[in-house]
Formats: structure tokens, sequence, C-alpha cells
């Protein structure tokens, strides 16, 4: 039976690919061959053939050459001055796939979380993991896309559905429109992926941090289902992924940060993904030369900003004016680095503006060359498809532009494009150009003469100093001509346009009808005025150059380490010598030695007279520099802070003008087990991998009370759990299959023979867990009232866990014998409390009390604004609780360097610690104090010598732009008013940031929203 | 037998921990602080001074010892300690809201756009527990303000002390609270999952309906219409100048905007609540002779391009180009306790340590009406003042020993204090 329908689907199948037997009329068959002569033949970006002649039959390229004997029933076109090119291939297309909608009210009742795929079928278990979909097999042709991708010169499409993590595979497909099957080439080209969730109505992952972790699993799930026999079930989603991963593997990035983060999770899996670009590759180019792979470059450069109006114009950043202006430059910026890469419209919202984007790249100094390689031969070599299109070789498909001068010139026009041996009239030349002087024999004049395009020709009709414009059209061939002459009436001509001659008859005002000529004397002067007109165009003027990071304040060359002496300083050591007037040599980014005169040898020195020189502040808790906080799930462990790490955020800068240099970068508090830390230093300039500390102890976020239960959501939850005693189960639950699946490892690793055994699959979440369990990650736990903190104790005592630190532990001071005899530490709010039920009983003594029992405590921010001034929040501990100014500093420095396990290294003020130091213009706890140096590693970051020179280039820098964009307005490009950016709330734990930052209180009511947009 | 314990122990946690102490009273006889450190709030400094008070009252401050001059005065050394004004801090929600993310405690945003006549007077709760913990670091004085829509009701200044609302009003109804509309307002992009700031197409229909709102109240007087509109007759203070207008606006053009609106429809005196950094919206507000009570130094600059400490550096600017600057906390009501410390901040940015504190003493009574009584150390005045160990500007040394209201010894405990002496006692630990 099952034979009987394969063969069935086999007649089906090639039914398709011959000619409808039943024809409706007489068959009619043409020979197929077109030989075009005498043309400047591209056969690619190298070889360039003058008066050479390319013969095609029926879809294919037959040869390409000069004076070749060809079949005598060729149709033989002259193309005497014209172009043949290799027609455009776009390898990021959509086109002809159905439309991405997201269906209204999805999810379930749309207000609620959702837990479950909605897809139907044995697929995966997470809705935006697709490798089952194929392009191929839901592609039909869409003659509008069509056309507005023939016009700009693209014969043939790599297209992919782009909805999804894992998209599936893709389709090259041509730009014709005889019939989906002839248009549809080769099936299963590319695999496509993205960190997008697309239109999966599941609530996981909400965060980009949460779509890694997803990909990340879906590999692991992948290999073990492959390796796997004896499955207990079938899953056609493992099964395309395992066999996608022969296909080149197409990855969407939406900027530089995302290409970094690609080619780190492609080195985990050995793949190499060819990487669409998010058009910024130049603000880290050596980073992304160091990719050593495939972009595919957007076009999309920003529309000019309008900034006329010197107030609003405030609110354009300058990180945004000068992509305005080197975005065009990219292209130009990737080829200098030698990177192979191909360009896409994908991103062109508009399709017509194709080749003035492309025309502002060459400007910008792409070269022409590079240009035709990057639509042509560069993206067909990468997803190996150079046997089907990409150039004019023998045997590819017929697919080919003819244009009447070099593409790249600016009025270029494309002619002709033909997909598959069927011709597409682009621009029709077949319009003559009749632009010129002419004597005429209209009666009343003696002089035309004819400006403007050929198919939209201008009239001038004149007699010594009388000068009548007429109304004019053409159709073809033919001029309709209506004119007033003086106080008369209206007067009607035809014209038939002839060689070098226009002859017609017409009626006057009266009615009286005449004959009249026009016969050529001056051929086309208006047009080759504005010619020469045009040529003069000045150099460009110099653009402004990279800044590292690329915001305000970023800097123009990455700064570098310096030996640097300290000379006379009152340094707070946090060591037994206490605070004392001291020199501090650095070398080599250590503190080198700390003691009275020290000699200098090459040292920068820096007179510390009357200054305080402390350790850099390092806040145990903070959320800055991250493109994720929260994901969702109440267990969540398997995602990682350190995949999206933010090394743009001004508020790195803003920390180290507070003497901020450390920073563990928390997951959220919204899920009882959160993400792994980050713990980064505030190297303002360095790309994400470099903020994050080398061998750097392994940290992971807890969260207990209201903000995992969401007790201030306006409905009650879907989520488990919604109570203080669902949040200790979900503990036990999760350490309980931790358990287990360690077990189930080592009873596999212990197996001398492992034939017949199956390695148990991977789980990431577990992962995590394990590693707590071996006393390999620490957890840092928020917290806010007892009950539920001695609970969480009790939970890790049963379960043979240790927690290392409470945060926020608002209420520790009720506790703080049972977390000191655990050794736990305490990181606290100075002074916070009444925002909400479960910090009523806070007290600003907490601190005081927890570091009186001995409990190494830290003062913490949460919060971007307070953490630039943590030293002020450290000398509350003075002021409630009377610690004395020695230990109030430690709560920001040598505490939580103890309890982020980095005191061998931070926190002090001792030989061969690195040298992260704080120089104060006053006593670092005073309110009277600022940062006048902060320094990383032996290099000085933040500077209050060079603060003000900074504000000053930065406001030079922008009025050059805003020059620049007013010359632009003046000159009638259109400009768009910039996007106002709503000043960025302080973002705190609870905070989603892929939802600009919506609470995770609101974020049953934000999916509702965005269920209901329809978008 | 059960219920009896637990009444007892009720009765006895009840008055040991439960509530707020009582308020104070003044003391019958004169009382001299002599050998005070005394900052009058105004820009002078008594390095060994002495305060007479009696009646409530300031009688005297003098840069020398009084106490020849007051020999029957009660006689208090204040040895190394420091006097200064009792603070004053505008546009609060303190006493208006008990816990921040439950609604049942909070009563500071009334239903509607146009509430010219609610008044935070009557909702104010002296018996919130977040009171004394802001008083305790010399907080004296509140406005309790209301919040939300166009107009969010009228405002009252509260002493930080008292048994009931009517017994701790310094100034009731002070003034009225308008949101000027926004010109732009924040819409949701789904493409690229960020708010942007859109033109806002009812800014003018607004701007229309408070033009109406005062014209028609301006209107029912003249014509002495006995029908009474609450709304109406709820303006009749500000048109008066018996209150003041107080504008929140979101930008300077908003700003500049509102002024323009108050000139035209007779508002005797504007306060702009808020920021300005831009030459023409100072101009503005200096010409029209505006306050400004700033915003809190500790906030974020507003953009990524502002200097990193334009929040510290504001309140000297905006002084410098010679506007009267106030300064507030409203971040949270709870932590309007760090009022002295957000003035403080000020110091290292341009003011000197006696324009710091003026910010947040003499300016904001002279800003909110109230200098009469209270703003500064000066004979007349209210004896409202605090005693601390140090610098109250600088948390280093700003412990606050001593409160006074009316003369009257402020119980500077609360049930932070208390929760922390019970653990401080449980173990055995020294404070």
């Amino acid at each position: 039976m099952r034979k009987i329908l394969l063969l069935l689907l086999l007649l089906t199948g090639q039914a398709a690919v011959f000619a409808q037997p039943n024809q409706n009329g007489v068959q009619d068959k043409r020979p197929g061959y077109f030989l075009f002569k005498n043309a400047t033949i591209h056969v690619d970006p190298g070889t360039v053939l003058e008066d050479a002649w390319l013969l095609i039959k029926e879809d294919k390229i037959e040869k390409v050459g000069k004076n070749f004997d060809y079949p005598k029933s060729a149709r033989v076109i002259d193309l005497q001055g014209r172009h043949i090119y290799p027609s455009f291939v776009d390898i990021y297309s959509d086109y002809g796939l159905p439309e991405l909608k997201r269906p209204m009210g999805g999810g379930r009742g749309g207000a609620a979380m959702s837990f479950e795929s909605e897809k139907k079928g044995a697929y995966a278990y997470n809705q935006a993991i697709k490798p089952e979909v194929k392009a191929a097999e839901v592609f039909v042709i869409n003659p509008k896309a069509a056309d507005e991708l023939r016009k700009i010169g693209f014969g043939s499409v790599v297209s992919h559905l782009k909805d999804g993590i894992v998209r599936g595979n893709s389709v090259l497909l041509t730009l014709g429109e005889e019939k989906d099957s002839k248009s549809l080439i080769k099936a299963d080209v590319s695999s496509h992926y993205s960190f997008l969730k697309g239109l999966s109505t599941q609530t996981y992952p909400v965060s980009l941090m949460g779509c890694v972790a997803l990909l990340r699993q879906t590999y692991y799930d992948a290999d073990w289902y492959k390796k796997t026999k004896d499955q207990p079930e079938r899953n056609l989603s493992m099964e395309a992924f395992a066999a996608n991963q022969s296909l080149p593997s197409v990855f969407q990035s939406s900027s530089f940060h995302d290409a970094l983060r690609i080619d780190k999770l492609g080195k985990e899996f050995g793949v190499k993904y060819i990487i669409k670009s998010g058009g910024d590759d130049y603000k880290r180019i050596d980073e992304i030369k160091a990719l050593n792979t495939h972009l595919i470059l957007p076009l999309n450069f920003p529309k000019a900003l309008d900034v006329e109006d010197p107030i609003d114009a405030e609110n354009v950043a300058l990180g945004d004016l000068k992509h305005w202006e080197l975005a065009p430059a990219n292209p130009a910026a990737v080829a200098a680095k030698g990177i192979d890469f191909s360009i896409t419209t994908a991103d062109l919202p508009l399709k017509a503006a194709f080749f003035t984007q492309l025309q502002a790249a060459i400007k910008a100094g792409l070269s022409k060359k590079d240009a035709l390689a990057a639509l042509t031969v560069n993206p067909s070599r990468i997803l190996k498809i150079e046997d089907k299109v990409g150039t004019l070789k023998t045997g590819l498909l017929a697919n080919f532009l003819i244009t009447d001068k070099d593409i790249f010139e600016e009025k270029a026009k494309i002619l002709e494009n033909w997909v598959q041996g069927a011709k597409f009239v682009i621009n029709d030349v077949s319009t003559s150009a009749i632009a010129g002087k002419y004597n005429t024999t209209i009666p009343g004049f003696n002089r035309l003469t004819v400006s403007g395009e050929p198919e939209k020709p201008a009239l001038e009709l004149a007699m010594d100093t009388v000068k009548v414009k007429p109304t004019v059209s053409r159709d073809k061939n033919f001029l309709t001509i209506t004119y007033r002459k003086g106080n008369e009436g209206v007067s009607r001509l035809t014209g038939l346009i002839g060689e070098k001659k226009i002859t017609g008859q017409g009626v006057d005002a009266k009615g009286q009808a005449f004959n009249w000529t026009a016969t050529l004397i001056e051929e086309n002067a208006a047009a080759a005025k504005a010619d020469s007109a045009g040529a003069r165009t000045r150099p460009a003027p110099a653009k402004g150059g990279v800044l590292y990071p690329f915001v305000a304040f970023g800097n123009k060359e990455l700064p570098r380490s310096e030996d640097l002496l300290i000379k006379n300083a009152t340094v707070w050591t946090n060591e037994k010598e206490g605070t004392l007037v001291t020199d501090v040599l650095v070398k080599n980014g250590k503190i080198h030695s700390v003691g009275k005169n020290l000699a200098a040898g090459n040292a920068r020195v820096i007179d510390g007279t009357g200054k305080h020189l402390t350790n850099g502040i390092i806040d145990e808790h903070s959320h800055i520099a991250l493109f994720s906080i929260n994901e969702v799930e109440s267990v969540s462990s398997e995602v990682r802070q350190e995949d999206v790490i933010n090394s743009e955020d001004i508020n790195i800068y803003r920390q180290l003008a507070g003497g901020v240099t450390t920073s563990q970068l928390l997951h959220g508090s919204a899920d009882c087990i959160g993400g792994q830390s980050a713990i980064v230093k505030l190297k303002w300039g360095e790309s994400p991998e470099k903020l994050i500390i080398p061998n750097s102890p392994k940290f992971i976020k807890f969260a207990l009370g209201e903000n995992v239960k969401r007790g201030n959501s306006s409905t009650t939850p879907n989520r488990y759990p919604i109570t203080r005693m669902g949040v200790e189960q979900v503990f036990v639950d999760a350490f309980t299959r931790a358990i287990a699946y360690k077990k189930e490892w080592e009873t596999y690793n212990k197996a001398k023979i492992k034939t017949g055994l199956t390695a148990p699959k991977r789980d990431l979440e577990l992962d995590a867990l394990v590693e707590i369990l071996n006393g390999e990650r620490h957890i840092t736990c928020h917290s806010y009232v007892q009950s539920e903190i001695n609970m969480l104790m009790k939970v890790a005592d049963s379960l043979g866990f240790k927690i290392n630190t409470f945060t926020h532990i608002l209420e520790g001071y009720k506790l703080a014998d049972k977390m000191k005899a655990r050794s736990i530490n305490g990181s606290t709010f100075s002074d916070w409390w009444a925002y909400k039920m479960e910090v009523k009983e806070a007290i600003p003594f907490n601190a005081a009390i927890l570091n009186k029992m001995g409990i190494t405590t830290a003062i913490n921010s949460d919060d971007a604004e307070m953490a630039r001034r943590l030293n002020q929040e450290a000398a509350k501990t003075v002021l409630y609780g009377g610690l004395t100014e020695e230990e109030a500093w430690k709560t920001v420095t040598l505490n939580p360097a103890k309890m982020l396990k980095l005191d061998d290294r931070l926190g002090s003020v001792k030989s061969g610690k690195d040298a992260d130091l704080v120089l104060w213009t006053d006593n670092p706890l005073s309110i009277y104090a600022k940062p006048e140096k902060t320094i990383i590693d032996g290099t000085v970051y933040f500077d209050l010598d060079t603060k003000d020179q900074k504000e000053k280039e930065l406001r030079d820098e922008k009025n050059r732009l805003i020059q620049i964009l007013l010359a632009e307005k003046g000159k009638g490009t259109p400009t768009e008013r910039p996007v106002m950016r709503q000043r960025q709330e302080h973002i705190h734990c609870d905070h989603i940031m892929e939802y600009d930052g919506v609470s995770v209180e609101n974020l049953d009511l934000f999916l509702r929203i965005l269920n209901a947009s329809g978008k | 037998m059960k219920k009896l314990i637990i009444s007892l122990f009720c009765l006895l946690s009840g008055t040991a921990f439960a509530q707020n102490p009582g308020a104070g009273k003044a003391s019958a006889e004169p009382v001299l602080f002599y050998n005070a450190h005394i900052f009058t709030g105004n820009g002078t400094e008594h390095a060994a001074g002495s305060m007479l008070i009696e009646k409530g009252l300031i009688k005297e401050v003098s840069a020398s010892d009084l106490s020849a001059k007051y020999p029957n005065a009660k006689k208090v050394n204040v040895e190394g300690r420091h006097i200064y004004p009792g603070i004053i801090s505008p546009a609060s929600t303190l006493g208006l809201a008990e816990i921040e993310s439950s609604r049942p405690t909070l009563d500071y945003n009334e239903l509607g756009d146009y509430n010219p006549n609610v008044r935070a007077l009557v909702a104010y709760n002296t018996d919130s527990e977040v009171i004394p913990t802001v008083r305790g670091n010399g907080v004296l004085i509140t406005q309790a303000t209301p919040s939300g829509g166009v107009i969010s009701g009228r405002s009252s200044i509260f002493y930080l002390d008292g048994w009931n609302w009517e017994d701790a009003v310094l100034k009731p109804d002070d003034g009225l609270w308008l949101n000027w509309p926004r010109r732009m307002s924040p819409s949701f992009n789904f493409q690229t999952m960020t708010r942007e700031l859109q033109k806002n197409e009812h800014y003018q229909k607004t701007v229309d309906e408070l033009r109406e709102l005062f014209a028609q109240s301006v209107a029912q007087k003249a014509g002495g219409d006995p029908y009474d509109n609450l709304k109406l007759t709820a303006l009749n203070g500000i048109l008066s100048g018996d209150q003041r207008l107080f504008i929140q606006a979101g930008t300077d053009k908003e700003v500049i905007e509102a002024i323009n609106f108050c000139k035209e429809v007779g508002v005797k005196h504007p306060v702009v609540v808020g920021a300005v950094t831009s030459e023409l919206a100072i101009q503005t507000l200096k010409e029209n002779n505006v306050p400004i009570i700033v915003s809190p130094t500790h906030r974020l600059p507003d953009r990524v391009d502002s200097d990193v400490w334009e929040a510290y550096k504001l309140p000297a600017y905006l002084a410098g180009k010679g506007l009267t600057v106030g300064l507030h906390y409203n971040d949270s009501y709870w932590r309007t306790r760090n009022l002295p410390f957000v003035a403080g901040n000020t110091v290292a940015h341009g003011l000197t340590k006696a324009q710091a504190l003026a910010l947040i003493t003499s300016s904001n009574a002279k800003i909110l009406g109230i200098d009469q009584w209270v703003g500064t150390l000066e004979a007349g005045k209210h004896a409202t003042f605090i005693i601390s160990e140090g610098d109250i500007l600088d948390m280093r040394t700003a412990k606050v020993t001593r409160a006074f209201i009316r003369g009257a010894e402020v119980n500077l405990d609360d049930k932070q204090k208390r929760l922390a002496n019970k653990y401080f006692e449980k173990y055995g630990l020294s404070k």
C-alpha cells in the first residue's frame, strides 16, 4: 500500500516537470536560441570581454566568446555599446514565501504565559525550533515582488522563511513568472538560524540569552537523538535538524554584538556560520575580521536626521549621528579588511532604493568590482550554487542583465533583465531621445526646444522673445501638444516622432487645421550641460573616526595599560596596615609595591598629596551592560549573562566616574533559579568578551519571594509557583532532578565498556545545578524575608549544596546567626525599604548587624544610578549601626571581592593584586569626594583631568555632523525626525530588556498587548 | 486564657513597638542652646553661637553666648554639635503612601484627569511608620503632594510630628499641582520592541481644556453664581495669588509653554518642579521670576550624551544663572530621608556647603511660601530645628541627635531603630 502511494507521488511529481498534457491550442515551440552580439560582457567580476557574444539556448547559457559558430536558427540581437552582466543573486531573501503575521489574540487566552508549542505534530517542544520547515514546499511565485527585484537587477534569490530561532532550509528560486516548478532551481540550499523567536506564541524564551540557550540545547538534543537507538518517540524536528547540518548554515545578526555571539556559539558546536550582518561591522572591524567568515551585508543605511531645532536636536545621540555618517562606508570597511561578503536587499523597505544605497556605498569607498562580486559570484559561491547562477559561464542559467553603460555608473540603466532565458524589459529605450533644438513651422513660432526625459519631454516654443511652454504628453512615437498663445484660445497639435524630425498636424484656437514640422538642428544641448555640471562634484569631506565603544565618551583608540607611581596619597589598603599616607607603584597592570619613597623608574608619576587612593569599587549586584536580564522559566539555569554583554552601555562610563571597576552582572529575579552570572571589569572600549574577568569563578542567581511568585501581578499568574510554599518545592524538585541526572552520568562514566550504552542526554539546565552540587558554581540568592531565607538554607542543607551569598537579604539581621553558622555572605542595600510588602521590615542597620556578626557583608546597587555613588551608600553603614570607616569601605571593595571569590586578585591595595585603583579628591566615604582617576589593570579609564576635554570633543564632533546634516537638508535630501528615545528607566532585577524593560509583574499584560497588536 | 495572653502581649508590645511615638510638647520655659555651631540656612554660620527659643518661636540667634542676657532660660550646652533649620521636603507622597506596591495603602492619585478640588490635607496619615524614619535624618517638613492626571489636586505642608493632620499641618492647601501635557508621548514600537516618543495628538486639546477651565473659573467668580462648581472654585486661590501653581513638565519647550500659559490665564505664583537645561527655558524662568524646585541629583543623566554628572551639577548651574532654586527628592517617599545628601551631592559640583544647605531650607521655604515661619534660624520664626553630631549634608557625619518642631522636642525613635535594637540585643552586639 505504501509503495503504491509513493509511486503515485512520483507520478504526480513528474507530471509537473513536463508540459501540461492537454494543451489548449496548437503547440508553439520556438527554436530557443538567442545570440547577443557586440556587447561588453562581464562574465564575472574579473573577466570582461569587449565586443563579445553571448549565446543562450532556452533557459541556459550556451556559450560566451567572440565570433563563434552559432546555430542559424538563433535570433541575433546587436548590443553595440551595451553591457551584459550576470543578474544579481540575493541569498538572504524571503521572496515567494508566506507573509509573517502574528495570529491575533494568539497564545493561551492571550494574557497568560504559554508553556507549550502550538504547532501540532511530532515536532520540537519549542515552537521557535523549526528545522523541518522547507521553503521549497511553501514557495509560490509572487509577481509583484519578482517585478520589484528584477527592476533592480536581481535574477535569482535564495529564500527562507524568516521566522523562529531555527528556521529550516532555503530554496534557490529564479524571479521568472512562468511556473513555480520552473522557478524552483534547488531545494535545501542552506539552513537558517537567528536569535529571534519570531511568531512563536510559546512564552519561552523571552530573552536573547534564552534564545542562545535554547539553540545550544537543541544542538545537544539533536546530537543525542541521532546517536541514540531505541528512541521512545519520533521527533521530526530533531531528524531535520541533524540532516540540515550538512548544509551551509546562515545566521541572522542585528549588530556586531550578535555576530561575535554567533561565532562563539558556532565554536562550541564546530559550525562556521555565514553571518547576515547588522550593517555596523565597521564598529569592531578587527573582531569581525577575526571571525573569518562570510558576511551578508544589508544596505539599509539610516536616513538623514532632522537637526534644525537646536533644543530638539539635543535628543539626537552622537552614536546615531556617527552611524548615519559611517554606515554607508560599512561595505567598504569590510572589503578593505579582505572579508568575504555578499550584499542583500533584505532590510530595504523600498527595494527601489537599492541603487541609491549601493551608490552611497560606492561613494564611501566600495570598489565597483567588489560591489559586483558581492552581488553575483560571492553569494553563489558561498552557498554552493555557482553551477546555477552568479556568472555568465556555459551551462549556468540564462540570468543576465543588459545595461546601457557600466551598471555602477550613476545614471546607468538596466534595459533588460533576462531570467531563465525569458526577457523582462526594465527600461524601454525604444523610446528615442528627442531632446534638442528644432526649427519649426508651427504657426506663430520658428523655434522648438525639447528637454527632459525621453518619456516625459518638456517643450518650449519661441519666436524672437515670445516664449510659450505647452502642455505635452508622449505615447511612444506620438506627441500630444496643447498651448495658449497670448489672449488666444487653445491650440492642439499631434506630432509623429521620426528620425531627427517631427511631423504633425494641428487645429488652432479658431478651429483652422494646419500641418507642421520640426527639424532637429542641435541635439541634446541641455542634457549635455547638466552632465558636465554634475561631474564637478566636490571630493567627499573626511569622515569622523570610529569610537570604542561607539557612543558618547567612547575612546578614539583603546586606552593602554601604563606603569604608574601614585605618590603621597592616603591609601586605604584594606589590609592590616589600614589607612596610611604612602606611595603605590603599578607595573604591568598589577600593584607592584606599596611603601614610602618608591622609585618611579619608567612609571608615570601622579601626585596623590591630599588625595585618597583606594581599590576600585566592586558591585556585587548589577544589571548594567546587558542585553538580557530575565528569562522567565521558574528554573532558567541554562541561560548565561556572558552570552549577552553590551560593551556599549553608557552606564559603564558613568560608573567608572563613580569609582566602580568590577561588577557581577546577575540574572534578574523573575525565576526561582535564574541564569549564570558574568563578572566583568568596566574596561570602557573593550569588546564584550574582553570585559569578562578571565577564569572568573562561576556564579548563578537564585531568587525568592514576591518577584518569583509574581506577587504584584494585577492578575493571578498561571506560572508555578505563586506562593512561598511552592517556591520551596521548585528548589526541591530541581535539585532532586539534578541529583538523579548526576547519578545517571556517573554510572555512564564509570562503565568500563561503553558499547551498547547510550550517554545520557545533556541537559544544560541540570548541568548548572550539578555544578552547584559539586561546589563548582556558587549561588547568589535574591531574598527578603526571614521565612524564605530560612527555607532555602534548610533546602540546601538537606540536598547537599551551599549558598554563597544572600543578596538584598533585607531581613538578614533576623537570621544573622543562622547565616553565620553556614558561612553565608550578605550583600544588601544600604537603606531601601517600604517599596513592597516583603521589605516593610527592612532596616538600614542591617549591614552593620550582619558585619558585626562576622558575616562578610557588602553593599550593592542593583541600580545603574546608585552604583555611581556606592561609596556614599557604604558610608551609610557608619551612620546606621556605627561601622568604622575602614569597615564601611570594605563593604564595597574587599567584602564583595571575597564573596565573588576574587579576593586573591582584587579588593585590597597589596603587592601582586590587580591594579584596579581609584584616586579620590577626598575621603571616599564623603559625599564631597569624586573620583579623579579610575584605573583598571593599570589602565586609566576615567580621568577627571581629561573629562572636560572629552565633553568638548563630543560637542565638536556633534556639531560637525549636524553641519553636514543641515547641508544635506539644504540640498533637498529628505530627512527624518530622529527617533526620540524615552529616558531609560533605571533597570532593576525584575525587568525584561527585550520588551523594553517591562517588569516581570507586567509580563502577562505585555504579552496580551503584544498578541493583540497583530505584529 | 490564650486570648488574654495575646491581648496582654498586644498591650505591652503595642506601646513598646507597634506604634509611632507620641507627638512632642513645647517647653513652657525659654530654652537657650549655647556653644553650638549654628547654620542659619541663609548663609550665616556661627561657630560658637547660641539660640534662645520661647513659646515655640525663636527669640534670638547670636554669634556669641546669650546666657547672660537670658539668665532665666533653661540652658542646654551643645558643644561640638551642629544646629540647622529643619529640612523641608517639597513634592513628596510621604504620609499619603505606606507600601509602594500595595494599592490599599496609596492615597495620592485620584481618578480622572482634572482634580483641582481634591486635597492631600485630609488623606495625610500622621501615623505612617515611614514618617519617623524620615524625620530621623533631619527632614521636619513635608509637602504632601498628590500626583497623576493633568491637575492632580492640592498639596498641603505638614510638620513631621503631630497627633493628626489637623494638628500637624503647617500650611493647608498651599498649592495646586499641574502636569503640563506632553508634546510627545511614548508609544510602543513593536518592530523595535522599544518605546518611542511620538507627537501627542491630544496636546492642543488638553491645553485648550486647561485654558477653558481657568477662564470658566474667572467667569464663575465674576458672575457670583451661587452654583458652586467644586473644580472651578478650587482654582480661586491660584488666581488670587494665595496659592501656588506647581508645574511639572517634561521638556524645556513644555516648561516655556506652561509659563506663557500662566501669564495668559493670570496665575500669580507659578513654580516649576523638574529640570531645565536650555538657555531659552532658563531665560523664560528668569524673566518671569519663576522659581524652580530641581529634580533630585540622584538621577541618571537624561541622555546618553549628557555629562555623566549633569544631575549633580544642575542646581549650581541654574543658581549661577540667577534663578531661585530649591531641591526635592520625590523618587520614593521613603527615600526622602536622603534629601540632605541629595543637597550635599551638589557641593563637589559647584555649590558651597551654605548654598547646598539653603536649597533644602531657606530656598525651599521661600518657594513654597512658608518662609515667614520656617527655613532659617532667625528671630520670630518657628523653633523648628535639628541638632546633629556633624555636617548634616554628608552621611559620614550626619547623625541627628535631637529635633524640635515649634519648640517641641521630637521623639526620634522609629520602627527601624526598634527592630535594630531588638536584634542588637538578641545577638549581644554593641552599637
